[in-house]
């Protein structure tokens, strides 16, 4: 081909991810995303306190399938959302490296750790609850067993920072013990976010399990923190006058919450970010003996 | 099917009731249906509610009450294979005035004896209220051929006995043949009729289960039963408040449903006063004073007498009794 | 109630509980430091019994200034109370936990004088939790590395916790015994209306020779609670109470460190299907609403049975009331004791009356209240729908609302239309509907064929607006370690 023939690339419209399938905003609105530099990445939907309304009735119309399903199930649908990154490594790779200013090798390693991220959490799925429970020795004759239970609907503050990395580490627990998730992405890097919908969407992920919105975090954060039908949230993308903000709002209906914390997201995580999200139930039930023979006075 | 509580309606309902509980026993598969439909039991709160009322303060003027109500509630027995007319001569005496020191002591209900001891027991309280009970039907196994069973109790009737208490073939439950059960017991109380109470024993630590108890108390019932009985005092596990409790629930729903008054007797292992008061708790707080006398409730006992006495006594004199102020048998 | 005027009857007579055995003194001040000192200002107030009205003593009114004197306290007491082996702390709980084994019956006697409940449940319920609760987190103390939040976990430092009046000691023993037991030293403030147990457990803090300042009692109003929660170094706190204080609570704390656990109100619903354990279910069904004139954050004050057995449970249910015996709560026999203050009758009449108001069917058995003192009869609601108040709020008092159900699916729905999530009960005999209805029910204590149990193996504590963090268990553990 000669030089003057140089194909004009397509330029991709990024939507948001609400209900599992990629709206515009309803408001109409987009935001320019610029790369570190300052070039013009692409335009994001700039969402509303409506996008965030109707992002957590999708969520909540997920909760029952999917805390329902098997954590085997979970599990499987997880280790499909690394494959499918896998195979478009390339995509979240030139992604990252534009948003964060990474070069080419460090924005696919922290890819790549991303992807492992996804795969650890596919291990958990079905092994948190052996953690988290317990049979308890009541001293009476009653079986008691405390099991965990997924929060419900939960409200993620990407981190700011660590656009994809940071992002796959706060929502993959939230979804892997069950709960569903509203997605608030990096406000100034919110592309990979956005794509990740599209794995998601193609990877047995039901919708409405996570719902991703880009915009002014702190637009959109104080009616999800005030959301009667939200039940926690983590604010690991606030800064601290935000999270207080935030915090003071969430308890109104005493949403569980995580406060921003330093964290390495190249690190392993612990469990920490899954069981903030679990409600641990506990069953009583009485045993008896096997005759009635053993009463006395 | 039954319920546990007083059915709605007036007593014109009750001849329908039990007419409807006539098709019950129609058959061993309605009475099957009719008793694995009764609700089930846990053991857990049954025995906790029967610990609960266990835990009843009976102090002073009630105390002095209850003891003479147990007192007058007894079925005073001997059954051993060492029983003889002298033996069985002294129970009754000690029935007649159970406390030589205090003739205000109440008698007891019953003299409870083998049938080959019937006549002498009669004898000996001739021209008191005591009441001569015989068990009957081959106990305490019940291991015999109906026949004999029927012969047993019409010995007994016929040396005077005004009480028969006959044990249910346990084999026969376990085995499910609840109709078989039942025609037995039905036949026994056909030979009863109108000259003696039948109480019904169902060897309650044989049966095993809470469950059991409840089907084998509304077999009972349904057969004509007089009387529920606990145990023959013969195996590991006889009476406990839990037990009892459960039969005092099934003679509840049982007057509710149909109008008919059962009485209970638990028997074996109670004896002290402590435990008969314990038990007169639970008849208190479960079917009330309609229960509270010795028509409707009855204690198989015979140790226990002394220890209500020593009781008694202590009331009466503010000082601790001791054995050697109460009769030996 | 019981019909004691037939001569018939097997009438109990009076069987009271000795006031001898507890002696309380006519004024107490806060206890800080290791020491009684009276309150800045001296400001006192009466904590009464609320069976008689009699005042049965003066106690201080803590305030911000005595709140910070507590926690500067804790704070000092702190460096050495964690830094002392597990080991040693764990024999301080054991201490603790004989201590109040040997004077349970005072402690007994004087929860009853001051809250109202019955001696029967302070003997043999409140009591031997608070011991066993002393007694098992004692053990955990040297075993903390083998808890599960990796090695060598930390405590937080000052735990300001704030309890209710409804089982003063033994919320106390929830709180205090996981603190200690993990190395924090604490500010306990216990409720304006009993004040009294927890200043006798100061007096067993002495007897055991705990080191001063591990544990300091501040009492007072709201506003003491208020200045403890806010206090700024304060690292914990710990709350048992309504769900609009816990509310305020959080905001409170909001944007600091402090760790924070909640245990709040409840509207507990307790189903029974048609093939319950029928004679257990009424005893449950009473355990779960008059256990403690149902003043319990877990009580099963929302009664759903499935409508085709609903008037035969009903007629049981009211059978069995009627034997229920209010009265003097030092008498043995009795069942229901006093309200525990003049303000929740207030609120307790208020919400039964607004049942009357909306349609419901008021029922109580036929009871005499006594002249003086704050009481209430038990009572029992039908037909309410889940649309009245007395379905929705919290009412915290002996009273029942029944509402009904057709399906499974139609109870767990019933169940769980609520802001709060505590406690449930499920009464059936079929083991495969036990667990799918509990697997469902949005509750974070589920009692199946029993009501209202308690041990301090098992944690406890809310979903939804019920709060958050669990007491009670290994779960317990966390909420006074840094994880």
């Amino acid at each position: 081909m000669s030089e003057s023939a140089a194909r004009l690339s397509v330029f991709k419209t990024y939507k948001l991810f609400v209900g599992g399938k990629f709206p515009r905003s309803e408001s109409g609105r987009v935001y320019e995303v610029t790369d570190s530099k300052g070039n013009w990445l692409a335009n994001a939907p700039l969402s509303s306190r409506k996008d965030a309304r109707d992002a957590v009735v999708a969520a909540r119309k997920a909760v029952g399938g999917w805390s329902g399903a098997t954590a085997y199930n979970r599990g499987q649908i997880l280790y499909r959302v690394a494959e499918m990154l896998e195979g478009r490594k390339e995509q979240f790779v030139r992604e990252v490296a534009e948003a964060e200013g990474l070069s080419k090798a460090k924005a696919a390693a922290v890819v790549d750790a991303a992807i492992d991220r996804w795969v650890w959490y596919a291990g958990w799925t079905d092994k948190i609850g052996q953690i988290t429970g317990a049979t308890n020795p009541v001293a009476g004759p009653f079986f008691n067993v405390s099991a965990t239970e997924p929060t419900g609907v939960v409200a993620v503050l990407a981190p700011q920072e660590s656009s994809f990395l940071g992002l796959v580490s706060v929502l993959a627990p939230v979804i892997a013990t069950g709960n569903t998730a509203v997605v608030v992405a990096s406000e100034k890097a919110p592309l990979p976010a956005l794509s990740l919908g599209e794995v998601l969407a193609t990877s047995d992920v039901p919708g409405g399990v996570v719902n991703i919105l880009s915009g002014r975090t702190a637009e959109i954060t104080p009616s999800l923190a005030a959301h009667q039908d939200v039940n926690a949230i983590d604010l690991a993308g606030a800064d601290a006058a935000l999270a207080k903000e935030l915090e003071i709002a969430a308890a109104d209906n005493l949403k569980r919450v995580l406060r921003p914390q330093p964290v390495d997201w190249a690190a392993t995580p612990g469990t920490d970010r899954m069981t903030a999200f679990l409600e641990t139930r506990t069953v009583w039930h009485p045993t008896g003996s096997l005759g009635a023979g053993g009463s006395s006075y | 099917m039954p319920t546990t509580v007083p059915a709605p309606g007036n007593d014109a309902d009750a001849a329908g009731r039990l007419k409807e509980l006539a098709d019950v026993t129609a058959s061993d598969s309605t009475l099957r249906r009719f008793l694995h439909g009764l609700p089930g039991v846990d053991a857990v709160g049954l025995e906790a509610r029967a610990a609960s009322l266990g835990t009843r303060s009976i102090k002073t003027t009630s105390k002095a009450y209850a003891i003479d109500l147990a007192i007058s509630m007894i079925d005073l027995t001997t059954l051993e294979g060492a029983d003889t007319p002298g033996k069985v001569r002294a129970l009754a005496a000690k029935a007649v005035l159970p406390d030589p020191t205090d003739r205000t002591t109440p008698r007891t209900a019953a003299v409870c004896v083998y049938p080959d001891m019937v006549a002498t027991a009669k004898a000996a309280l001739a021209g008191t209220d005591v009441k001569v009970a015989s068990v009957a039907t081959a106990f305490p196994a019940g291991r015999a051929a109906l026949p004999v069973k029927l012969a047993d109790t019409r010995d007994a009737i016929a040396a005077g006995a005004d009480e028969i208490d006959m044990v249910i073939d346990r084999g026969a439950f376990l085995a499910g043949r609840y109709l078989d059960v039942f025609e037995e017991i039905a036949a026994v109380k056909a030979e009863c009729g109108d000259k003696a109470r039948l109480k019904v024993i169902f060897e309650t630590g044989e049966l095993s289960t809470y469950d059991n108890i409840r089907r084998a108390s509304w077999i009972g019932m349904l057969a004509g039963a007089d009387f529920i009985k606990t145990s023959t005092g013969k195996v590991a596990v006889n009476a406990t408040p839990a037990n009892t409790l459960l039969m005092l629930e099934a003679v509840r729903d049982f007057r509710a449903l149909t109008g008919v008054q059962v009485g209970v007797k638990p028997a074996g292992g109670i004896r002290t006063t402590k435990d008969a008061i314990k038990f007169l708790v639970l008849v208190n707080e479960t079917v009330g004073e309609e229960w509270l006398d010795n028509t409707w409730f009855r204690f198989g006992a015979s140790s226990l007498l002394n220890d209500l006495l020593m009781q008694r006594q202590k009331l009466s004199t503010g000082r601790y009794s001791g054995p050697d102020y109460v009769t030996v048998d | 109630m019981a019909d004691m005027a037939s001569p018939k009857a097997f009438a109990y007579a009076p069987a009271p509980e000795s006031r001898a055995v507890v002696d309380i003194a006519p004024s107490y001040g806060l206890f800080i430091d290791g020491e009684f000192t009276e309150a800045t200002g001296g400001k006192v107030f009466k904590t009464i019994s609320p069976s008689t009205e009699e005042v049965l003593s003066e106690v201080a009114q803590g305030s911000a200034e005595d709140v910070d004197r507590a926690v500067k306290a804790a704070r000092k007491a702190f460096v050495k109370w964690s830094a002392l082996p597990g080991a040693e702390r764990a024999k301080y709980l054991f201490r603790i936990a004989r201590i109040i084994q040997e004077r349970s019956r005072e402690l007994a006697v004087l929860e009853t004088l001051d809250n109202g409940k019955p001696i029967k449940e302070t003997r043999d319920a409140d009591l031997p939790l608070v011991a066993a609760h002393f007694f098992y987190y004692a053990g955990w103390a040297d075993k903390l590395d083998h808890a599960g939040y990796g090695a060598n976990p930390r405590p937080l430092g000052v735990a300001g916790q704030v309890i209710p009046w409804n089982f003063p000691l033994l919320m106390l023993a929830w709180k205090i015994a996981p603190a200690l037991a993990t190395g924090n030293t604490v500010v306990l403030k216990p409720a304006e209306t009993t004040p009294l147990s927890a200043l006798f457990f100061a007096d067993i803090c002495r007897q055991a020779g705990l080191p001063k300042g591990v544990v300091n009692i501040v009492t007072g109003d709201g506003s003491t609670g208020a200045a403890l929660v806010a206090h700024e170094d304060v690292n914990k706190v710990a709350f048992t109470g309504s769900t609009a204080v816990g509310k305020a609570i959080a905001r409170t704390v909001a944007g600091t460190d402090k760790k924070l656990t909640l245990e709040l109100g409840g509207k507990g619903a307790n189903i029974v299907f048609d093939d319950a354990p029928i004679d257990q279910a009424v005893e449950g069904i009473v355990q779960g609403i008059f256990f403690n004139q149902g003043q319990v954050c877990c009580a099963g004050s929302r009664l759903l049975v499935q409508e085709s057995i609903q008037d035969e449970l009903m007629d049981a249910l009211k059978r069995r009331l009627s034997t229920l015996r209010l009265g003097d709560p030092l008498d043995k026999n009795t069942d229901i004791g006093a309200i525990n203050s003049a303000e929740q009758l207030a609120r307790i009449t208020e919400l039964a009356d607004s049942g009357e108001a909306e349609g419901a069917e008021r029922w109580a058995p036929a009871c005499e209240l006594p002249s003086s003192g704050f009481w209430f009869a038990p009572t029992l609601f039908t037909g309410v729908t889940q649309a009245h108040r007395i379905a929705r709020e919290e009412i915290f008092g002996p009273v029942l609302s029944v509402l009904t159900f057709r399906t499974p699916g139609e109870a767990v729905a019933k169940a769980n239309n609520s802001q709060y999530g505590l406690s449930a009960g499920i009464w059936t005999e079929k083991g495969s509907r036990m667990l799918a209805v509990a697997s469902k029910l949005r509750a974070g204590v589920v009692w199946a064929n029993t009501f209202n149990k308690f041990d301090p193996t098992s944690p406890f504590g809310g979903f939804k607006e019920s709060g958050f963090g669990r007491e009670g268990g290994r779960h317990g553990l966390e909420a006074y370690l840094d994880v």
